[in-house]
């Protein structure tokens, strides 16, 4: 059992997180990504005093000042 | 019932039920301890856990009665940040207070004093640690994602009477464990202290966090998940992973405190030490970078340096990290190989550390001006500079050589308060005050002169910290490993202990100090609270008060 086990971490194991991390990598530095993370970087500035809207149009009686 | 307006009451909705049956069956259990538990121990701290149950059937008898906890879906829960904000103060003062008692201990041995045990350096040695990690960290950690998921995703925090159950079981938790030190029950496991009840009732109250923060990013409002949502979530699910492998073990007795590990010898201490490093990582670092990458472009009202380095920041922090343990078991039973790889993964950690800390200092690119005019951003930049040095530190400690020199010194001691004095103090303090005037609808602090006061006392209190600890470190690992010219050693072990005595002095002044800013944060916070004069401060960006509900 424990060869079995370290022989998977130490070959399929070792791989799979090399992929895995590999692909984040590509993820992070994706040309076509870059309008979103600029978006998102921002996102702590843009935020507003209460949540969204459940459907982003504001209930007339409810209209907060 | 949900109403037009979003606004529903909860009445006694299946989960307050749930919840008051986790009471119930509590507080029969401990009825049964208090009875027939096999220790004394054991029979005396269940009155106390009986006591919390007790309280927490009353408060839910109470609510429901009262139509049952509040969920407006037009606003943030903040009642909820306001009582971490609160729990935090209060635990970080009274974790200091101990580390300060036990500083003074260690270079007065005097104050051990015999006819009160449990006020002995043993005891409240975890009690200190686990105060300081669990109870003030834990607590601005819990306030802190509470509100970052909120705002981020735009919507009101899931779950409804669970968040409140996340709040309150986490103190009850610090409450059993920390009384359990005192009276001696303790399974020897250091940052792991609680035994195996506690165990699972942390457990438990993790377990739900972890949902609740789910469920929140669930039905976000915002198509993106923000980073620092990551980095939180990161923390909540690897500290339910090593809470519940490391704690892995079998009571006596189903009524007794005492219990035996799963694992023996060296097994046991690699899991220990798994545990211990990733709680550095995940605890103490992943969840206050999460911290950082809100606080810090909110405060100075500028967008994350990179958003990509942030990304990668994370991912090779998840995936390097969790390997570094074995570095705390340099010369023992410990494989050589699994040593190496624990060395080899630590050094390797300086990248994304180094990366991170970057990220947060450049986010105040085009706002440098507000190190002179805003204390509370002197505080973040501060907190990721002592991030910068003391992940520069660990991994240069963390190398065989360096570790034979180091390692069982109070260097160590000094390298971790650099860490948590230096940033995850600071971070938190920084956070804790952009929280308090936008959770009160405030202008500003009630002074800005007081902070200013808190972070100058503070930083002089960890380099006198630091300082000492170096020296006093490097000279044990030195003297330890001083032979003559026969090859016997030159020093004996109690006149390492001697030398000590200025350095523990000096190491307890810095621990004053450090108690000093935080007891005047407290006053400044209390003050602005009680809504008293507060001053009007251009780097709180004013917050539009909020109606009541209808």
């Amino acid at each position: 059992m424990y060869e079995i086990l370290s022989t998977f971490a130490q070959t399929w194991g070792l791989l799979i997180f090399v992929a895995l991390f590999a692909a984040a990598l590509v993820y992070a530095l994706w040309p076509r990504n870059q309008a979103r993370f600029d978006a998102a970087a921002s996102a702590p500035l843009t935020e507003n005093d209460t949540p969204a809207a459940a459907d982003e149009t504001e209930d007339e009686t409810h209209v907060r000042a | 019932m949900i109403s037009a307006q979003g606004l529903k009451r909860a009445g006694s909705d299946p989960s307050t039920a749930i919840v008051l049956l986790i009471t119930v069956l509590g507080a029969m259990w401990s009825l049964f301890a208090a009875a027939y538990a096999p220790d004394a121990a054991m029979r005396g701290q269940s009155w106390l856990i009986l006591g919390g149950f007790l309280t927490g059937i009353f408060l839910l008898v109470g609510s429901i009665a009262g139509g049952g906890v509040v969920t407006d879906e037009r606003e943030y829960n903040e009642n909820l940040i306001k009582a971490g904000v609160i729990a935090s103060l209060f635990w970080g003062v009274a974790g200091l207070l101990v580390g300060v008692v036990i500083a003074f201990q260690l270079a007065f041995p005097v104050l051990n004093i015999e006819a009160f045990g449990f006020t002995n350096f043993g005891r409240l040695r975890p009690l200190h640690t686990s105060a300081v990690i669990f109870a003030f960290g834990g607590n601005v950690l819990i306030a802190t994602s509470f509100y970052v998921v909120q705002r981020t995703c735009r919507t009101r925090i899931a779950g409804g009477i669970w968040p409140w159950f996340v709040f309150w079981g986490y103190q009850f938790f610090i409450l059993v464990a920390a009384s359990g030190y005192l009276i001696g029950i303790t399974q020897g496991k250091e940052y792991a202290e609680p035994e195996w009840y506690a165990d699972i009732w942390l457990t438990l109250v993790w377990v739900v966090y972890l949902l609740v923060f789910l469920a929140t990013l669930w039905k976000r409002k915002e198509p993106h998940i923000y980073v620092a949502n990551w980095f939180y979530l990161a923390f909540i699910v690897t500290i339910a992973l090593l809470h519940v492998i490391n704690n892995l073990a079998m009571p006596v007795s189903w009524l007794g405190s005492q219990s035996y590990s799963l694992f023996a010898g060296v097994q046991d201490a690699l899991t220990q030490w798994w545990y211990g490093h990733n709680a550095v990582g995940f605890f103490l670092t992943a969840g206050f970078l999460g911290i950082m990458y809100y606080f810090i472009p909110k405060r100075v009202n500028r967008p994350v340096y990179s958003y990509r380095l942030s990304i990668i920041h994370f991912w090779s922090l998840i995936f390097i990290y969790i390997w570094a343990g074995p570095h705390h078991l340099h010369y023992t039973a410990l494989p050589e190989w699994a040593q190496t790889l624990g060395m080899t993964f630590s050094i390797m950690l300086w990248m994304p550390s180094w990366g991170g800390m970057i990220n947060g200092l450049m986010t105040l690119s085009g706002a440098w001006d507000k190190l002179r005019t805003d204390p509370v951003v002197r505080m973040l930049v501060m907190s990721v500079a002592f991030y910068g040095m003391s992940t520069f530190e660990g991994p240069v400690m963390s190398i065989r050589a360096v570790n034979a020199l180091s390692h069982y010194t109070d260097w160590t001691i000094g390298h971790v308060h650099s860490g948590a004095l230096g940033w995850v103090g600071f971070v938190s303090f920084g956070a804790l005050y952009c929280l308090v005037p936008w959770l009160w609808k405030r202008k500003g602090m009630y002074s800005k002169a007081l902070v200013d006061w808190h972070f100058w006392i503070a930083t002089i209190g960890i380099l006198l910290y630091i300082t000492s600890m170096w020296t006093a470190g490097i000279l044990q690992g030195l003297w330890w490993r001083t032979y003559d010219a026969l090859g016997f050693l030159e020093y004996s072990f109690v006149e390492t202990v001697e030398a000590m005595f200025i350095p523990y002095v000096i190491r307890a002044v810095g621990g004053v100090l450090y108690l000093a800013g935080a007891l005047i944060m407290v006053y400044n916070v209390y003050r602005t609270i009680r809504s008293d004069e507060v001053e009007e401060d251009e780097n709180v960006i004013a917050q539009p008060a909020l109606e009541p509900a209808q």
